[in-house]
């Protein structure tokens, strides 16, 4: 049995005010694979995220997580399973100091005091903010919110990480950072996102998503060397897939200096 | 139409830089001396009786609540805890325990004592009783979160018998007042940048600015209660359990409670006068 598989079969999901969110979403991502879920503002991909712990249940289709399929019953397996790093970190950090943010998973668990204190030591060691454990969250940088974000699940033990939107609003180092962070994770990912560049140092695989359904689903690399399908999802090719900017050509090679 | 502090939107506009640098508390409950270090809830207990007592007087008291002050000067010491940043916090709410008292003087003309030849009315004497008591009990409550944290007085609350749905009512509104306060913030700036100070639509302008940001919480929460039941709660938010009751507790609880006891039924500046002027004798 493995808990690292995710398959949507199906979906659709139409808000209260009638917007259609999903309209036929299905895919399997397997273990340990690394997806990157990309579409325009509005196109359906937190809507799925949050399907897939269980958040929302689609109004035809189904989840299925390992071996089983998402309902009421086996809610609370699957959200341990399936860890959610929201896309505003001070949505997802909601206690006083950063300790009690990361326990808060663990403790709702059952675990005692000894192996939630173990947890979260181990948790915010693995994302490299040990020093920050006793600080309030309101008072860290953006860089700090996410990686402590990613904390909390971490200390959850999750087989998938489900991120919206991991590297927004962060400056450069503090993408880099998060980006470096992410590649050492062997869990099977699943990454909302409009930072195409992070899609190709993350994501063996894209899905895009266009008006609710899934219009492209293949290798990165092959997904947006198509520059019909992005121009068609509102989307354009990644930076450093971009023609050179001082020549127009491709060949960037030429005014190498420049990009030093 | 309104300007300046009575505007609403200047209110808006100054509301973090004013009335909620509460967050310096928190800065001062990190300190590391022996009255930090204790655990909150013999903080929390101690507090409780000496307001308790307080409030528990005659409204003509005066002299009997002098010697209560030896509470937040030991505390404040102790606790090396900035006088004039408590001070100047209590100011910012005495309005509320003079407006209590102000009609006093003229509902209550009962002479109880002369000065000289002027009679002082009992209205006097309850309306600076009342001030007194204020004083002594929201200085004590300062004290208290300054010496040991909002969350960690929440925490103990719930061991007192508090309801645990209230507590997380107030971790939650102590997190989230900064996030609240940073987007009225923004919101009020926007406006401003744009209003070019045109007053005669500032109230109108402050009601839609409201509304909005009511509407922004209620999304807000929306989203805080998704991240929580992502991470299994169950509608209580379950802590790591650290209290420590040992002797400098028990002392402290039991020292500081004989004390206001004791002052509670001795009248110690009576006591005192009555030696000087030879009242005992």
């Amino acid at each position: 049995m493995s808990h690292h598989i995710v398959e949507a079969q199906d979906l659709h999901y139409t808000y209260p005010d009638g917007t259609v969110g999903l309209d036929g979403v299905s895919f399997r991502i397997s273990h340990g694979e690394s997806v990157a879920l990309v579409g325009e503002n509005g196109a359906g991909k937190s809507t799925l995220l949050l399907h897939l712990n269980g958040y929302l249940s689609p109004a035809k289709g189904a989840v299925r997580i390992g071996d089983s399929f998402l309902n009421q019953k086996n809610l609370n397996i699957i959200r341990r399973t399936v860890g959610m790093v929201f896309q505003n970190p001070d949505d997802q950090l909601f206690m006083p100091t950063v300790f009690e943010d990361v326990a808060f998973g663990p403790l709702n668990l059952g675990f005692s005091k000894v192996e939630v204190e173990r947890k979260v030591a181990e948790a915010l060691k693995t994302v490299g903010v040990e020093h920050l454990s006793k600080r309030p969250p309101y008072k860290l940088s953006q860089g700090e919110k996410r990686s402590v974000s990613i904390a909390t699940v971490l200390a959850m033990s999750p087989d998938i990480l489900v991120m919206d939107e991991p590297t927004s609003s962060l400056d450069p180092q503090a993408r880099r950072r998060i980006i470096e962070l992410l590649k050492t994770f062997h869990h099977s990912k699943v990454i909302a996102t409009h930072d195409l560049d992070m899609a190709l140092d993350l994501c063996e695989r894209t899905i895009v998503i266009h008006r609710g359904k899934v219009v492209g689903d293949g290798p990165t690399q092959e997904i947006f060397q198509n520059e019909e399908l992005l121009r068609s999802s509102c989307l354009e090719k990644p930076l450093r897939m971009q023609s050179c900017p001082i020549c127009g050509t491709a060949e960037k090679k030429k005014h190498w200096k420049f990009f030093r | 139409m309104l300007h300046g502090a009575a505007c609403p939107v200047y209110f808006m506009n100054n509301i973090g830089k004013n009335s909620f640098d509460i967050d310096y508390m928190d800065l001062l409950a990190s300190g590391n001396s022996l009255l930090h270090r204790l655990d909150p809830g013999a903080k929390v207990i101690t507090t409780f009786v000496f307001i308790v007592l307080v409030v528990s007087f005659d409204k003509y008291t005066i002299s009997a609540l002098i010697p209560f002050f030896i509470y937040p000067v030991v505390l404040v010491s102790l606790g090396n805890l900035p006088l004039g940043y408590i001070l100047k916090k209590l100011l910012v709410v005495s309005p509320f325990a003079i407006l209590i008292g102000i009609f006093n003087p003229w509902m209550d003309q009962r002479i109880l004592f002369n000065i000289g030849s002027i009679g002082v009315y009992g209205g006097w004497v309850s309306f600076f009783s009342i001030l007194l008591r204020f004083t002594l009990t929201v200085t004590a409550a300062l004290i208290l979160v300054s010496l040991t944290g909002f969350n960690a007085v929440c925490a103990s609350l719930t061991r007192f018998g508090v309801p645990r749905l209230f507590a997380t009512q107030l971790l939650l509104f102590y997190r989230y007042i900064f996030v609240l306060t940073d987007e009225a913030e923004r919101m009020a700036r926007a406006e401003s940048l744009r209003s070019f100070n045109s007053g005669a639509l500032r109230l109108k302008t402050f009601i839609s600015l409201s509304g909005h940001l009511l509407l922004r919480t209620l999304n807000r929460a929306e989203r805080i209660y998704c991240a929580m039941q992502c991470r299994g709660f169950d509608g209580y938010v379950h802590t790591i359990d650290s209290r420590r009751i040992g002797y400098q507790e028990v002392t402290f609880v039991l020292g500081w409670s004989f004390l206001f006891i004791f002052l509670k039924y001795y009248n110690i500046p009576l006591m005192l006068g009555k030696i000087f002027t030879g009242g005992f004798l």
